[in-house]
């Protein structure tokens, strides 16, 4: 894979697609996510929207904070709608209906939107190739309705609909690895990204938009309001979910190609979970003894995962 | 191409037509693949995984500017319901093409109006047609219908399952030039463009939500004004035109046979052969569902003494089935109440054939005798 065409430099002197005043919780990361996503952009751009938090408060009628096209439709249905605009946007072209050569056509979507409700529209617009680049900013849980528990939710974590009580210790299930599921789709680009490591996010971000057929990028995004952690710690958080390697940043090309990024690469040794979990209330339940053994097998899991990124991306 | 199946209505009405989003599962969908894969038309086809996807793309594509149809039935159709709202909200004139079958449980793959009368208060146009020709027409008018700028809404062109849908008849088809020239291209009024950039489907809430509401139920009643322009001006150019329903020996009626799609023919039929033995039977085959033309349905009952409504669908525990609401409701306000008797039949494709109707003639004849009739009953079932 070629890297991206464009500097850095000018693409962090990029005019802001979402404007201040929109409504997303002070500290929350999503806003930061499209801002940087909006650093990458390189020309005529669509975005199709998930129903979802950013959705919600970003577009409160009459007021929008979106300098860009947008749309949004439904809570399960942005890829779709992403494939029809693509489609159109290429057929009306061809037509000459369309003074544009070329719309760069982005899909976003909660991780409910992505990884659960909206997963069937997804496979389908892989399959179909078509060139879009779908964003998943993944804040753990359905935020936008109260914090229940997604295909995305970490084990361990605690929402509105996996409690941790005296008999459970929150959501015991693992966390869908949704982006080697993308992969497997033989998708042309699949990337991790996190919003403190901002130079890589821009250029993965470019990436997606300049490969041929559909590209994804699953973006960490902390969530204060969910998460019960301080407003001002988010980008902490993002920092340290790559360093206890809950989301190691990578890229997947073709589905084959694994590529350990250099944030993850330059990591020694994980960070234990235990500093991340300590940040947030979500996990405080946690500390008591009783869930000792618990935590034990959590560590264990991202640790095995982390082996085995490790040699997919031929490190070691 | 199979002459006479609706599906070749695409195939003219396609240089127009942008986008077509289908899900493998009708003859309309396979043959217009058919008609892409031969380069007869320049069309983009998007074989999506599923009906919900389907719509959900239809809406992304008429966001930016493209004319767009679609085509499904029961199942399918039920899957779609959440974006049908979604797209007629949105004020897309997308042209979806119904092929009216059963909705599961059983699942049954048979004609009736189950899956139409699920969707009717999702915002969409309802035109039922009765025959291979008025499908073909129809849909090209739909088009025009839909995306004229005081209506921007979508259009449900409604086809018996089976009756219609795999119907071979001889229909007379337009000259490509001629279709191209009546549709033109699309003018959409705000689409989604780069150069100047709109926000399409926000949250509104307790503000707002109403004022959208209030505009698309406006859009909805301009419907009949617009249809009738459409209407002329496609009988300029082919002679045929078919109204809001069709009214057959009304004017001295006595019962007046109302029913939808293909069971008009049926009920002509029934109606001359009992007019052969003096009694005064008509027929108005209802044609626009939505918006419902009630003004228009209670001056062409006149004073009939009862309407007889056949219908395909049931309200499970409503006052009686969908269209006979509609009718009870239109003729509410006339001075002399006629007598409205429902019967649902043909339920899961069951054939109505003409004693069917005989059958209905009869009771309600006998219910004008007491002076009194169900609100509803079936026909043609073991009870
Ligand atoms: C079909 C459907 N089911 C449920 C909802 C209600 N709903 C709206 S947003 C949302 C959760 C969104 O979660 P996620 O995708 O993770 O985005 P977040 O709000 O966390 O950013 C739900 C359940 C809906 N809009 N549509
Ligand atoms: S609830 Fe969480 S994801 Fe939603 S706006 Fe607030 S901080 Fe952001
Ligand atoms: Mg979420």
């Amino acid at each position: 894979m070629e890297e991206a065409a464009v500097s850095i430099k000018d693409m962090l002197q990029k005019d802001q697609i979402l404007s201040s005043g929109h409504r997303m919780c002070a500290g929350c990361a999503a806003p930061t996510i499209v801002k940087l996503m909006g650093m990458a952009l390189r020309g005529p751009t669509i975005v199709c929207e998930a129903t979802g938090c950013l959705e919600v408060a970003t577009t409160i009628y009459p007021f929008t904070a979106w300098k860009i096209p947008w749309i949004h439709v439904a809570f399960e249905n942005a890829a779709a709608v992403a494939s029809g605009v693509i489609e159109a946007q290429k057929i009306m072209r061809e037509k000459d209906r369309s003074e544009y050569e070329h719309v760069d056509v982005i899909a976003i979507g909660g991780d409910g939107g992505t990884f659960d409700i909206g997963f069937g529209a997804i496979s389908g617009m892989l399959e179909r190739g078509h060139d879009v680049v779908y964003m998943v900013y993944d804040n753990g849980a359905y935020q936008n309705t109260g914090i229940q528990r997604s295909g995305a939710t970490l084990p361990g974590q605690e929402t509105t609909t996996s409690w941790a009580g005296k008999v459970e210790p929150g959501k015991r299930q693992r966390k869908k690895p949704l982006a080697e599921i993308v992969a497997a789709h033989k998708t042309p680009y699949v990337a991790t990204v996190d919003p403190y490591h901002y130079r890589d996010f821009i250029m993965k971000f470019r990436k997606a938009l300049e490969v041929d057929g559909p590209a994804f990028i699953h973006a960490f995004s902390p969530c204060p309001r969910g998460w019960r952690s301080d407003t001002s710690r988010s980008i902490e958080l993002a920092k340290m979910a790559v360093e206890v390697g809950i989301h190691p940043l990578y890229e997947v090309i073709d589905g084959e190609e694994w590529i350990m990024s250099g944030p993850s690469k330059r990591i020694k040794e994980l960070t234990p979970l235990e500093e991340f979990w300590a940040l947030q209330g979500q996990f405080r339940h946690l500390k008591d003894p009783k869930w000792s053994d618990f935590k034990k097998d959590l560590q264990d899991q991202v640790n095995h995962d982390w082996e085995l990124l490790k040699k997919r991306c031929g490190i070691e | 191409m199979r002459p006479g199946c609706p599906c070749s209505v695409s195939y003219y009405a396609s240089d127009t037509l942008t986008l077509v989003v289908l899900v493998e599962v009708t003859i309309i969908v396979e043959d217009f693949q058919k008609f892409a894969a031969d380069g007869e038309v320049h069309t983009a086809v998007i074989p999506v995984e599923s009906e919900h996807s389907a719509m959900s793309a239809c809406v992304g594509a008429s966001a930016i500017g493209a004319r767009v149809a679609t085509a499904s039935a029961s199942a399918g159709l039920a899957l779609m319901w959440e974006i049908l709202y979604c797209a007629a909200s949105m004020r897309m004139p997308i042209v979806f093409t119904v092929a009216n079958r059963a909705l599961s449980a059983p699942i049954n793959i048979h004609n009736d109006h189950s899956d139409g009368m699920g969707m009717r208060d999702s915002g969409f146009v309802q035109l039922y047609c009765q025959s291979s020709q008025e499908a073909y027409d129809t849909t090209i008018m739909a088009f025009k219908l839909a995306e004229d700028h005081d209506v921007l809404l979508p259009v449900m062109v409604g086809i018996d399952g089976f009756i219609l849908s795999h119907n071979v008849e001889r229909v007379e088809m337009l000259p490509t030039e001629m279709v191209h020239k009546f549709l033109g291209v699309r003018d959409p009024v705000q689409p989604l463009d780069p150069k100047n950039p709109i926000t399409m489907g926000p949250l509104a809430l307790t503000d707002y939500y109403f004022e959208f509401k209030e505009q698309q139920d406006r859009a909805m009643w301009r419907v009949p004004e617009a249809y009738k322009k459409v209407e002329e001006e496609f009988k300029k150019i082919t002679g045929r035109s078919y109204g809001m329903f069709e009214d057959y020996k009304t004017k001295d009626a006595d019962i007046i046979i109302l029913a939808m799609s293909t069971m008009g023919g049926t009920a002509k039929a029934v109606a001359d052969v009992l007019r052969e033995k003096g009694e005064k039977v008509g027929v108005i085959r209802l044609k626009m569902f939505r918006p419902f033309p009630s003004e228009e349905i209670a001056e062409a009952v006149g004073d009939a003494k009862a309407v007889m409504i056949f219908e395909k669908a049931m309200s499970f525990g409503a006052v009686t089935s969908p269209l006979a609401m509609e009718v009870r409701s239109a003729l509410y306000n006339v001075d002399k109440r006629p007598m409205v008797v429902d019967f649902v039949v043909g339920l899961g494709g069951r054939d109505v054939p003409p004693t069917t109707f005989v059958e209905g003639y009869e009771k309600t004849k006998r219910y004008l005798e007491k002076g009194q009739a169900p609100l509803y009953e079936t026909l043609g079932v073991r009870k």
